[in-house]
């Protein structure tokens, strides 16, 4: 199968520390891929360099095919990137957010209204777009931000907590439509520190002092470390990373 | 002995209702927990009881002191640590807790003594001279506590203090308000996450302002109404659209399986062959106890 995404020992020091590690793993096209970590385990760092916004220090790695020490701006061009921080305009309506990052992305403005009116009907956002973005739910926000980060129809979207925050019925919603981008054949690679959440993905890794310390299925690593749940397998395995220094 | 006492509480905005009318109270040495989406009220209900809200009608007590008009009394006994709760970053562990305790008027040797008791239980002591700045998640949480916790207050009141942090670090943040409340604090505590709902002693469920149920995290699930089953087959969009559609059933993906709900007047019975031709057979279901995730969303009914 085609990766979307493959690195190997890939690794970035901010002076002598080392925020990532020789990190090595590849993910499948269409496949959603949860990376999992502790706060400060190095995540957002591993993120910004898959997305082209920093160089790693060594190591090499693709994504979409692209080079990521070399092919930084065909990157940028071919990803999504959407994370619980995503800012919206707030004195703008969701219809008038979407024009301008569709400006930012330079699509041609009649493809852009084409575009805009086919996100809002597949994330569901007729609603609210032509109200301004202040008023609206956390919930609401996120599936804007969301609808930004496909407006250049990427093949790999990153989404970095998107979901901090809200309740368990917009989680459930916003997830349906992950899995619907993902059956269209959109590669999905999610943080979260909703462990359900994590469940959902066909594969995890977990991350812990900037090296990768387990990766495959969440109901087979749940098998593997005999736990009752992703939680506490991966509460074990970090506390575990903890005393081993 | 009920600590705070919220009566008939309601705040609007314009012609937003954000608190309609609520009542509800908390012990001396229990974690009750607000949990509601987003818009609910919760944090103004927080605000309120912190004195920092002007409500428009209903009276808090909080020790006995009523908040809008004994509020010195009061401050002494409140602990708050809002949603984006600021410490300075440029200030190390250490010069934070020194500076909310000066805020508080604690003394130089009142200080060194607070600050061991509260390195003890959180954990912060080898890190006292980082900056808060380049602390992880999990510990800029346990140093806002800290400085929440600096004058010994008896209510804490936390707004949503565990977002975004990684479960080992909310595993920890909880062990140490359990301890806490093991020594007599009052903690009422707002989060997103069920498990941690299953963590307090009270939940209230709040929506639109208004309270939707109130109980043990033992009780709240019995209010859910119907029946829950587990389907052992794999949750693909297309099965989970296809399951939408079937009138008088409900569902969600719970991991690798799915959950399926029946309405209290009606039986899993009516629906084996519209759910055979889906490929779910009889012998794949098992009827399972609906949890509180299951009643929140049935409660809030969207």
């Amino acid at each position: 199968m085609e990766h979307a995404v493959t690195i190997d020992k890939l690794t970035r020091k901010f002076g002598d520390f080392k925020a990532v590690d020789e990190i090595s793993l590849s993910v499948d096209k269409g496949e959603i891929f949860g990376f999992l970590g502790a706060n400060g385990a190095g995540k957002t760092t591993a993120i910004r360099m898959l997305c082209g916004l920093l160089l790693p220090t060594s190591g090499s790695g693709t994504v979409n095919g692209h080079n990521i020490f070399t092919e930084s701006e065909k990157i940028k061009q071919s990803i999504g990137y959407m994370s619980q921080k995503f800012s919206l305009y707030r004195d703008l309506t969701g219809r008038e957010n979407l024009l301008f990052y569709g400006s930012v992305y330079q699509i041609p403005n009649g493809d852009l209204k084409e575009r805009i009116a086919e996100l809002s009907e597949s994330l569901d956002l007729k609603e609210f777009i032509d109200r301004p973005t202040e008023s609206l739910p956390t919930g609401w926000r996120q599936r804007l931000a969301l609808a930004a980060s496909l407006l250049h129809r990427p093949q790999i979207l990153f989404l970095d907590e998107p979901t901090g925050g809200v309740d368990p019925v917009f989680r459930r919603k916003f997830w349906e439509i992950l899995y619907r981008l993902a059956d269209e054949g959109t590669t999905l690679f999610v943080t979260t520190h909703y462990m359900d959440e994590a469940e959902f993905c066909r594969r995890i890794s977990i991350m812990h002092r900037g090296k990768i310390i387990e990766i495959g299925n969440p109901q087979e690593l749940v098998k593997k470390y005999n736990q009752p749940d992703l939680q506490e397998t991966f509460i074990s395995l970090i506390s575990r990373g903890e005393s081993n220094g | 002995m009920n600590v705070v006492v919220v009566e008939n509480l309601s705040k609007r905005y314009g012609s937003i209702i954000a608190v309609d009318n609520f009542n509800f109270s908390a012990n001396e040495g229990e974690i009750l927990a607000l949990v509601g989406p987003d818009g609910a009220g919760k944090t103004s209900i927080f605000r309120s009881v912190c004195g920092l809200l002007n409500y428009d009608s209903g009276s808090i007590a909080v020790s006995g002191y009523n908040v809008s008009r004994e509020f010195d009394k009061v401050k002494p006994h409140l602990g708050y640590m809002p949603q984006n709760f600021s410490l300075y970053p440029d200030l190390s562990v250490e010069e934070n807790l020194f500076f909310y305790a000066g805020m508080f008027g604690l003394k130089k040797k009142e200080f060194s003594e607070k600050k061991k008791h509260l390195y003890q239980f959180s954990g912060l002591g080898p890190f006292y001279d980082r900056r808060a700045g380049a602390l992880s998640g999990g510990m800029k949480q346990k140093l806002a506590l800290s400085c929440a916790l600096v004058h010994d207050p008896k209510v804490l009141m936390l707004d949503e203090p565990t977002t975004g942090v990684d479960p080992l670090s909310r595993r920890q943040f909880w062990d140490i308000l359990k301890e806490l409340r093991n020594s007599g604090s009052t903690i009422i505590v707002s989060t997103p996450y069920m498990d941690e709902v299953a963590l307090s002693d009270r939940a209230i469920f709040i929506f639109d302002g208004k309270k939707l149920a109130e109980g043990t995290p033992a009780e709240l699930p019995r209010l859910f109404s119907g029946k829950a089953y587990r389907a052992d087959v794999t949750p693909t969009h297309e099965l989970m659209e296809k399951l939408g559609k079937i009138d008088g059933l409900s569902s969600r993906r719970f991991g690798s399986s799915v959950h399926i709900y029946v309405a209290e007047n009606d039986a899993l019975e009516n629906y084996d062959s519209q759910l055979e031709t889906l490929g779910i057979q009889r012998d794949a279901l098992h009827e399972i106890p609906p949890d509180l995730e299951d009643t929140f969303i049935q409660l809030m009914g969207r």
